[in-house]
């Protein structure tokens, strides 16, 4: 054995020229060792099969002039893009190619970028500068971002774009999602432009709970929101029933009355049964309220809590003291002061009493609290930070109650501990820690949600565009949100305004809500008298909505201060409203008006102006057109509808100015013939 | 000193060993559940035919039922399904339920297309029977394109009325076409779609109760909105791109 150990060596080694033979050639092996491998290396091998698919193809000799082999790159300093994804993915710009399914031969699909100015991570994330499959699109130890599952590449777009865009739906969602489920009341969330995004839940105040219902009604709550309200956006936080036991006790104990919240009206309940849905359905409550209904579908809006056991929730003299004036309570809630009489509050409220649910309250049975208990409740209300979304007299709203997610799209995988089983990259860590938060241990404080996969999704893909790059970009690639104004209108009308809360349902220089029709320029739009009889009674202008204005039985001397002011100042620049005459248009051109509504721009297909042969839903009814809008408005209206209202439906016809003129002297002579419209039901 | 070099050898040789087989550890083998009952057809109960944008989860679940030779559903028979890579299913296989149906949630792939899900059952010989289905995903133009139709074309060209959404389809005297009509609308080029959108019914002879969207949607909009129209087509447009299937 050694002998031939010795023999070996001495054929190789024995003297120096054999030496230096062998060394040599050892060296040119594993000089070789490195052409051979580019020569093997997978985007070659891609490179190849490309060329082999298209030498088949009608339009094989563009494709191929249009070919580049080697190592592609595309390099953009600006945004940090090394991105050799094109040296495999040869033929994304290749139009021609749609019918190709193998990838990396597909066509990138159409996107509003050039894939030269944007590269590829940017959007799809991954290892840029990385030559092999494995390396691009997969995490290794020195990259940690793999590719962006397809389902959150929107969270990409949410980088730069920081408003809300009509392709972007899914990131949209999220962000919403967001400020809804008051997220952010907890976590804080800085946004790269410096503001704090804002909640949008409203949670109310606890500090004067017991005047509106009951310790068994919350203990109820605390354990399970949704078994009260399906749609209730407060989540479990899995109390044990002592818990729910002590911290009711401390609401109760820690409430203090307030003057005038609860009332007992005088006025009797209209005897008739069907009395309090009829009020119920005029004064048009489910605009914002939803009911289950027999079927279990959740019906109407989601402005208000849901009402479906309300009678179970809230006790009679305070639901009356509410629907007598809400603002009492609770002075910046969204729901309107309605004037109510007191026979109308005591039929409401008798309606709302009856939606009561005997199976939620009717197994809990609580002695009264001792002072261990009520201290015990008062600790964990603060220690489950209850006070982040409600006020809660004596208890102080935390500070950065859960970490901050101003920057949870670029946390590092190495910093989270994820579950068995679970794979390990950051998007699953975040839906998994919303979907089950407590799985992750079972002393986390953050609570359980009840959200569909989809919405899980979204706020994961809201969530990830909150990460380094989005922070860091310099402003100009950044394309910015429009923020909501804080506009507060003036004087008696501005308090009265706020009183009937108008901006949970319209929207007026940029502050308000999106159900109803922006006002901004309303002043310019109507007729005065018109806008008084409809505050007075509104009826509806489209027959198809579902959600509309309701009667706040306004006196005439609140009529007239609304109308004064939304006359005066909601004016538009761009329309003067004494222009053009209401009347004296001459019969040709309204004849001609008439013949261009119904031929040329066919304008029945949308709107109604004879009840008898026109029956288009999309638009208002224009039968009394003539005594409701302006000429000056209509006219304009005709020329350009996006100018004076973004986003509305009805499209821009660029009409010749005889056209729009013809068209509003034929609208403005539907004056109805003095007949009144009546709201549909 | 052989002896130390045998043991390095051996040392090295164990160690590569050891390596390839923990890295080349075995796919843990899918177990599936043992069907107490067989059927000979597999009939689609809903889901088919839904739209979702990539890589998303599709609205409903898929439902498929399990038939016997009368045509009742089968308790207990099993189901399975398989797609394109990239489209995942929760779950991807299981017994049917007392009615005969078998309920699973939807992932498309990443990639823009229709794909075509197959769930399969076997009979009491071990003969595969297929139910083939197919979904549609949407990409950035598609999506943007539906929302597009969703805000200004979905109200006359959906004859369907929802509570929130009432249809004016039956208001109008000459009919739209509803934008999944594929016979009618896979017949029109790009350009006569761009032609009726952008200057109205009436470019192509037909009713002025389309108007004219020119002046209100922009060129990347209609193109947009084309490529939605082309994308749920049914039967499906020749434009419509590949089919993702199981390979």
């Amino acid at each position: 054995m050694k002998a031939n150990l010795k023999s070996l060596w001495q054929k190789l080694f024995g003297d120096s020229v054999r030496a230096f033979g062998v060394v040599s050639l050892v060296f040119l092996l594993s000089l070789a060792i490195a052409p051979a491998k580019n020569h093997f290396s997978e985007w070659r091998h891609y490179q190849h099969g490309y060329l082999k698919m298209i030498r088949n193809r009608s339009e094989a000799n563009t494709l191929q002039r249009h070919f580049r082999g080697g190592i592609q790159q595309i390099w953009l300093p600006e945004l940090g893009v090394v991105d050799r994804c094109t040296s495999c993915h040869v033929a994304l710009k290749e139009t021609s190619l749609t019918d190709v399914a193998t990838q990396p031969f597909r066509a990138h699909p159409v996107i509003p970028h050039k894939l030269d100015e944007f590269g590829c991570t940017t959007c799809h994330r991954g290892q840029g500068a990385a030559t092999t499959v494995s390396e691009a699109h997969n995490s290794t130890l020195a990259w940690e971002q793999p590719i962006l599952p397809a389902k959150y590449n929107e969270s990409s777009c949410g980088e730069c774009h920081r408003n809300s865009q009509l392709g972007t739906p899914v990131l949209n969602e999220g962000r919403a999602m967001l400020a809804r489920y008051g997220c952010v009341n907890c976590h804080m969330v800085k946004l790269p432009d410096g503001s704090t995004m804002k909640a949008t839940d409203d949670p109310p105040s606890l500090s004067h709970i017991a005047d509106k219902t009951t310790r068994e009604w919350i203990y109820a709550w605390l354990k399970d929101p949704q078994a009260y309200a399906t749609t209730a956006t407060m989540p479990n936080f899995k109390l044990s029933d002592d818990d729910a036991r002590d911290m009711s006790a401390f609401l109760i104990a820690n409430s203090t009355p307030l003057a005038g919240d609860s009332v007992a009206v005088s006025g009797k309940a209209a005897a008739d049964p069907t009395a309090g849905a009829s009020l119920y359905g005029e004064s048009f409550c489910a605009s914002c309220h939803a009911v289950q209904n027999a079927a279990g579908n959740v019906v109407g809006g989601n402005v208000g809590p849901e009402l479906t056991r309300i009678g179970s929730k809230a006790k009679p003299e305070w639901l009356q003291g509410w629907l007598k004036n809400p603002r009492i309570y609770d002075p910046t809630t969204a729901m309107p002061h309605y004037r109510f009489n007191d026979a109308q509050v005591a039929t409401l409220a008798g309606f709302l009493e009856a939606k009561a649910d005997s199976d939620l309250l009717g197994s809990i049975h609580l002695d009264s609290a001792t002072p261990e208990q009520i201290a015990h409740g008062k600790r964990l209300v603060s220690d489950y930070g209850c006070a982040s979304c409600h006020e809660i007299a004596g208890i102080k709203k935390p500070d950065n109650f859960a970490p901050e997610l101003s920057r949870i799209g670029s946390k590092p995988v190495t910093q989270l501990l994820f579950l068995p089983g679970m794979p390990h990259t950051l998007p699953d860590y975040i839906a998994g820690k919303i979907k089950q938060p407590r799985a992750f241990s079972p002393g986390l404080k953050m609570p359980q949600y009840i959200f569909t996969a989809t919405q899980i999704d979204a706020l994961t893909t809201a969530l990830l565009a909150l990460n380094e790059r989005a922070n860091t970009l310099p402003p100009s690639l950044t394309v910015s949100a429009v923020p909501e104004t804080n506009y507060q209108p003036a004087g008696k009308a501005g308090k009265l305004m706020t009183d009937l809360a108008c901006f949970s349902c319209h929207r007026i220089n940029g502050h308000g809500g999106d159900m109803a029709p922006d006002l901004t320029w309303e002043g310019s739009s109507v007729q005065r008298q018109w806008l008084v009889d409809f505050l007075k009674n509104p009826n509806t202008l489209r027959p198809a909505l579902i959600r509309r204005m309701p009667r706040f039985n306004l006196t005439d001397a609140e009529t007239n201060e609304l109308a004064d002011y939304i006359m005066t100042v909601y004016q538009s620049p761009a329309v003067d409203r004494d222009s053009m005459p209401l009347s004296g248009y001459s019969q040709g051109d309204i004849e001609l008006g008439k013949q261009l509504f119904y031929g040329k721009y066919s304008c029945q297909g949308c709107h109604i102006v004879d009840t008898k042969t026109d029956k288009g839903y999309i638009g208002p009814t224009l039968t009394h057109v003539g005594s409701r809008l302006t000429a000056a408005w209509i006219y304009q209206w005709m020329k350009n509808p996006q100018a004076l209202r973004p986003g509305t439906v009805e499209p821009n016809r660029a009409m010749s100015d005889e056209d729009a003129r013809a068209l509003t002297a034929f609208l403005i002579s539907q004056k109805g013939g003095g007949k009144q419209e009546v709201a549909k039901k | 000193m052989t002896r130390d070099c045998w043991s390095i050898v051996i040392l090295f040789i164990a160690l590569t060993a050891s390596l390839t087989t923990s890295c080349s550890r075995k796919n843990a083998s899918v177990t599936l559940p043992k069907p107490t009952a067989f059927g000979v057809a597999v009939v689609e109960s809903s889901g088919g035919k839904q739209v979702a944008q990539t890589g998303s989860l599709l609205p409903q679940p898929v439902v498929v039922q399990v038939n016997d030779e009368q045509g009742n559903g089968v308790t207990g028979a099993l189901v399975q399904f398989e797609s394109a890579a990239g489209v995942s299913f929760d779950p991807p296989n299981g017994l049917t339920d007392s009615s005969g149906q078998f309920t699973t949630n939807v992932s498309l792939g990443g990639m823009a297309g229709r794909y075509q899900l197959t769930a399969f059952t076997f009979d009491k010989s071990h003969k595969r029977i297929d139910l083939v289905l197919q979904e549609i995903a949407l990409g950035y133009q598609q999506t943007l394109g539906r929302r597009l139709n969703d805000q200004y074309c979905d109200r006359c060209h959906n004859p369907e009325s929802t509570v929130e959404r009432v249809s004016n389809y039956d208001n109008l005297e000459v009919k739209p076409h509803p934008f999944t009509e594929g016979e009618t609308l896979n017949k029109m080029t790009d350009a006569d779609l761009t032609a009726i959108i952008t200057y109205g019914g009436p470019a192509l002879n037909k009713s002025a109760l389309m108007p004219a969207w020119g002046n209100t949607l922009s060129k990347t909009e209609i193109q947009a909105l084309i490529s939605y129209i082309r994308a749920v087509a049914d039967p499906p447009s020749r434009n419509s791109g590949p089919i993702y299937a199981k390979n």
